[in-house]
Order: C-alpha cells, then structure tokens, then sequence
C-alpha cells in the first residue's frame, strides 16, 4: 500500500491536526479559551455556521427524496442516494458542532426528559434527532445492500411511504424553525434581517440551497469519482433552482416591501453592505446566469451558479447570527481562529466521510463507475475525498 | 400575589451596599476589584452605575413573561408565582438561548468553567419564601431599593411621581415593558442613558408573544401537513401504479434504480 501525499491530503491532514488542537482547548479550558464568545455575543461562528448553515446545506436530502419519491419524478432517481447521504452525514455532523457550542454537552440528554414545549429550541432539537433516526433508515440499505442483507432491505421498503412523508414533515418543521429561533428578539436582531416572516424565508433558502447543493455535489462527485456526470438531471435541477431563486427573491421583495424597508435597504450602512453582497452572491449573480439557456444547460454554468447561490445563502445566515447583532451589540464580532478550525475539522470529516462511503457503498448507480467521460471542472476541496478513497488501494 | 422590587434612582447614594449583600447571599466574590467593575457579569449580578452624580442600579427584570423562561429547551428558567425568575442549573445544557434573547441582557455566561453556568440575579427566592425581603432590600439604607408587592409598589411609585413631578421623569420604567416586569425603576435620568434598551425598543408585547404565534400554530399544522405530503405521495404513486411497483422492486433490487 502506497500513500501519495497530494496537496488535498496535506491540506486535510493539517486542518484535522490543527481541529484536533482545538478540541483538546475546548474541553480542557473551555469556551472562554477556545472563542470570542461573550455575555454580549454568546452565539458566535458554531451557530451562524454549524448550526444555521449546516442544516441548510443538508437540505438537498429532503428536496431530492421529495421530488423523486413523494412526486415520483423518477428521472432524478441517481441524486437520491448521494443527496440522502449528505444529509445524514451533514445532520451528524451538526450534532457533533452542537457538542462543541454547548457548554454542558455531557447533559444533552436532558432535552428528552425535561422539555419545554415553549421552546423553538425544544421543537428544533426535537426534530432534528427524529430526523436524524429517519435519514439513518433511509441511509440503511446503502450499507445492508453493500453486504447482501436482502430481509432487512424489503422491511424497510415497507415502512418506506412512512419514513418519506415523516422525513419531509420534520424538515419543513425544523428548517423553518431554524429562523423561528430569532422572533423572539424583535429588539435586538437589524431590521434587514428580522422580519415576522423568518421562518418562511428559512424554509424556502433550504429549497434552494437544497437544489444547489445537489448540483455542486453530482458535479464534484463526478469530477471527484471519475463518474460521468447526468447532463440531463443536472439541467433539470438547475431549472427548479432557477425557479427557486425567484420565488426567494420575491418573498424576500414582498417582505421589504410591506414592512417599508425599501428605502432603507439602498442607503449605505455597514449593514447595507452586508446585505447587498448577499443578495448579489445569493440572488442577482445566480438568476442572471441561470437565465441563459447556454449557461444552464452546460455543466460548468450550472455548477458555477450553484456554488453562487450556496455562498449567498451562508452570507444570508451569518448576517442574521452574526452581522445583525453587532449594531445592537455596540461592537464587531471576529471568530477566534480555533473557532474557524473546528468548523474546518468538521467540514473536513464530512468530506472525508463522503469520500469513505462513496466507495465503499452502493451510493452511484454502479454501471457508471468505469464510465470516465466526466466533465471538465475546476478541482475543489472534494478532491481530498477521492485522494483519501484511494489510499485504501 | 407577586412580590416587585422598586428602585427610585434619586433617592440611592451610590454605597454599593446592595452589591456587597448581593454577593454574600449568593456566594460571589466580592471586594474593592470587584466593586469597582461598572459591568454585570457571571460574578456580579446587580451593579450600581454613576453618571453625572446620578446612580442606576441593574438587575434582572424578572418579566412577568420571561423570554429567558420561554426560550430555554429544557426549562431551565422558570417564573414562580411570588416573583420571582429562578434558574435550575441541573437542567440547563449550556445552549445559551436564554442569553440572546433575554431584551435587558441579564443571564450572563461562564466562560472560562468547564461546566457554565447561567448567572443572574433570581431575586433571592428562598429568602422571599421565608418572608424576608431580598438582601439587596434589606441593606439598603435609604430606602431607594424597596421590596413588597407589585400592586402597592406602583401605587407608591406613582404617588411618589404626582407628589414630586419636578424630581421624577413621569414614568416608571417596567411597568408595561415588555408586557411588564417585576422589577420597577423611578428616575430623573433616563434609564436609557445608563444601558436599559428603550421602551419603544422592547415594546409592550410580552417577548414569548413573538414566538408563541408561530409555536401554538404547529399542533395544527402537523396533521394538516402530514396528510397533504400523504396524499400527494398517494395520488402521484396512484396515477401510475404500474410504474410505481416497477420503482419500488428496482428500488428492492438497488443501484439501477432510473438512472438509465
Ligand atoms: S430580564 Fe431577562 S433574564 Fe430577567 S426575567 Fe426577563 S428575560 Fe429573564
Ligand atoms: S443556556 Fe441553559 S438556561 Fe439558558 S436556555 Fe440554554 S439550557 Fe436554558
Ligand atoms: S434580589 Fe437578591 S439576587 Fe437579586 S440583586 Fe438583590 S440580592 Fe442580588
């Protein structure tokens, strides 16, 4: 066995030396230590990006199973898989950044015993676990199949019209709870980002981010694995992205509109800022490229115009965690750089872990494996996955 | 009935003794170091701050209908019927909602422990429980921290304001603040002036309001959404069964699926 020490895999090496640094400062001195973090600003980095963004970017998994099994669209059937195994792993791997964030995570349990039904947290925590345990039967037969465990797989395809309805009805729950979270601080949150209409707004970003997600994701795993990438599936994802797009910006217009922020919203400030990169980043830059045909119909538009609209949608969430408090606040907010590397080890596994699985489990339509006809695409971070599969050869 | 602390800003001295009483009834720390810190925080729960020769003193509101209380996932916090808004450090798992979104920012963090707690002023319950007045009450010497029931504290409150209207701004700060809190506070500065968000700011509406609008909804839309996302599955796997069957065996069999 040879290991090839490429750049990708440095770079992994290095963010997991550096996270696991980080780990030890957390839970050997504790959240002063390891963050910026204060009675001012007691939700930092892990919430804005490990909790809000992360769940968000896990959304692809209930689009796609959504789509392909709730309305049958059988076409998109070859994103099922991998988007439902980026949800299960993106949904772990928030629970993992909550054991960081909370400050007593050895009494997490206490969620299950002492609940409070007041609580948009209490809804949230609920659903997300209950989630969770659907994601991991949905996830199952990728692992019962990979060892010919046919029994198990047909009970599960019975409770499976039960699992798809319930996963769809906890995340259209906890993803539009997400931005519930934040109704109860009218008095401190910007008035760019707070808004009745919160929940609404997260719950229709986590369509969209879903779709892109799922665009980025074929587009890299094809790149990644050497798979040939669906042309067709691919097209048809990024139209439902475009329209997507649209009806976010219009709710996010309407909600400008009838709360009389329009005026506000192009005067300069240090939160105009914030806003306008967001909404070019989210918005204006993807819906411009993805209404041409050219662009949508070609691999590289496509995944251009999701990685866009994915960015804008983090830009989206950090401005109402992090940037729409430091007004109220009186003072600026920087992550510690320990914060940012336990947010990288945790992106990092979660690449890794794609990676291990991907080849190890039935996750791509297997005929295609030998296929070698993948688009040409720019190299990303996805590369160490594939660098991390093979050094098992 | 439920028990309200008034605090009438011209009538402290800026001594501090109810700083130093605070501490003692709740095993902080304190001294000249501490004393001197002009902030709240996880060791200092009420702080006595000068402007201008003019003393204001901070402390939990203890809100009629807590944000603190409502946010919290595992119930940590809680109102009690005599005042009260007390903090059960067994239950809470560190998750810090309370802190965002309590509108005076009182709950305050330890850092740098390795198994935080909240902190915040609870209005000496045990002490209230056994009929005694809070420590902060007590000590004070002039009488400008009082303790007693809500209702008579505002009547005086506001005979003190009709008696004297040249020495007090006509208003008592908590009276309807975020549907009202049971800590009242008389002044001839603003209390603005000193850190206490506005009262345009916080509004009247009771904090939970905001949330509750959307939580009491849920119960309803359960059911609702669920048998939509039921029927919609039926109805599309209905309209071509045949197709539907063939789906779910190639499922069965794996990996082709409709990729083809
Ligand atoms: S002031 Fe804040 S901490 Fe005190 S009771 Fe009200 S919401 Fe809770
Ligand atoms: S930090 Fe503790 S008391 Fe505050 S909301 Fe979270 S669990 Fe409740
Ligand atoms: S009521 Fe009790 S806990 Fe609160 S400030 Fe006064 S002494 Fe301290």
């Amino acid at each position: 066995m040879k290991i090839k020490l490429t750049f990708w895999k440095i770079v992994f090496l290095v963010i997991m030396a550096l996270g696991l640094y980080s780990t030890f400062v957390r839970y050997y001195y504790g959240l002063g230590a390891i963050s910026n973090m204060t009675d001012q600003f007691p939700w930092g980095l892990w919430i804005g990006f490990d909790c809000l963004c992360g769940v968000m970017l896990a959304a692809g998994g209930f689009c796609m199973i959504g789509a392909v099994y709730l309305f049958n669209v059988e076409r998109l059937h070859s994103v099922v898989r991998p988007a439902v195994l980026t949800a299960f792993l993106g949904y772990l791997l928030f629970i993992v950044g909550l054991l960081f964030d909370l400050g007593r995570p050895w009494y997490i349990w206490h969620q299950l015993i002492y609940m409070n039904p007041h609580s948009v947290m209490f809804e949230v925590g609920m659903c997300v676990m209950a989630y969770t345990t659907v994601l991991f039967f949905e996830f199952l037969p990728n692992v019962l199949e990979r060892f010919h465990l046919n029994a198990p797989i047909k009970w599960i395809k019975k409770i499976y019209p039960v699992l798809i309805v319930l996963g769809i009805l906890l995340s259209t729950l906890h993803q539009s709870s997400l931005g519930s979270l934040y109704l109860i601080m009218p008095s401190k949150l910007h008035p760019f980002w707070y808004t009745p209409a919160l929940p609404f707004l997260f719950f229709g970003s986590a369509i969209a981010v879903g779709l892109a997600m799922t665009i980025f994701e074929s587009t890299q795993s094809a790149k990644a694995f050497g798979r040939h990438l669906e042309l067709p599936v691919i097209v048809e994802l990024g139209g439902a992205l475009l329209v997507a797009l649209w009806v976010n910006a219009l709710l996010r217009f309407e909600d400008y509109f009838h709360r009389g922020m329009l005026g506000q919203i192009i005067k300069p400030s240090y939160e105009a800022y914030f806003l306008w990169l967001e909404l070019t980043l989210a918005f204006v830059i993807p819906i411009a490229m993805l209404s041409f045909k050219k662009v949508r119909m070609s691999p590289q538009g496509l995944y251009l115009a999701s990685i866009f609209t994915v960015l804008g949608f983090i830009t989206n969430r950090l401005n109402i965690a992090l940037t729409g408090f430091e007004t109220y606040v009186g003072h600026h907010y920087l992550p510690k750089w320990t914060e940012f590397s336990v947010t990288l080890m945790i992106i990092a596994m979660g690449f890794a872990l794609f990676g291990v699985a991907a080849r190890y489990l039935p996750i791509f339509p297997e005929e295609e494996h030998a296929v070698q006809q993948s688009p040409r695409i720019e190299p990303g971070p996805v590369s160490v996955t594939a660098v991390l599969g093979h050094a098992g050869d | 009935m439920s028990k309200a602390l008034l605090y009438d800003a011209t009538m402290c001295i800026g001594c501090k003794q109810c700083e130093g009483a605070c501490a003692q009834q709740n095993k902080l720390p304190y001294d000249d170091k501490v004393a001197a810190e002009s902030v709240q925080s996880a060791h200092k729960y009420t702080v006595v701050m000068t402007k201008d020769d003019k003393f204001m003193r901070r402390l939990c509101m203890h809100c009629e209908h807590p944000a603190c209380a409502s946010v919290c996932p595992v119930g940590a916090f809680h109102k009690t019927a005599a005042g009260p808004v007390v903090y059960d450090v067994w239950k809470c798992i560190g998750c810090r909602y309370c802190m965002v979104a309590c509108a005076f920012n009182q709950p305050k963090y330890e850092w740098q422990s390795l198994n935080p707690r909240v902190r915040k002023c609870i209005m000496c319950p045990d002490r209230i429980a056994s009929g005694k007045p809070t420590a902060c009450a007590e000590i004070c010497p002039t009488g400008a921290t009082k303790f007693g029931e809500r209702d008579d504290l505002i009547q005086e409150a506001q005979q003190r304001i009709s008696q004297s209207p040249s020495t007090y701004l006509p208003r008592i700060y908590g009276l309807h603040e975020v549907g009202g809190t049971s800590v009242l506070i008389l002044s001839s500065k603003k209390v603005e002036e000193y850190g206490y968000p506005s009262s345009e700011r916080v509004g009247e509406t009771p904090m939970p309001e905001y949330t509750g609008r959307v939580m009491e909804k849920i119960p309803d839309f359960i059911p609702v959404w669920a048998l939509v996302l039921g029927g919609v599955y039926w109805v599309s796997h209905r309209r071509d069964e045949v197709a539907a069957a063939e789906a779910e065996q190639k499922n069965g069999n794996n990996r082709n699926g409709g990729a083809k």
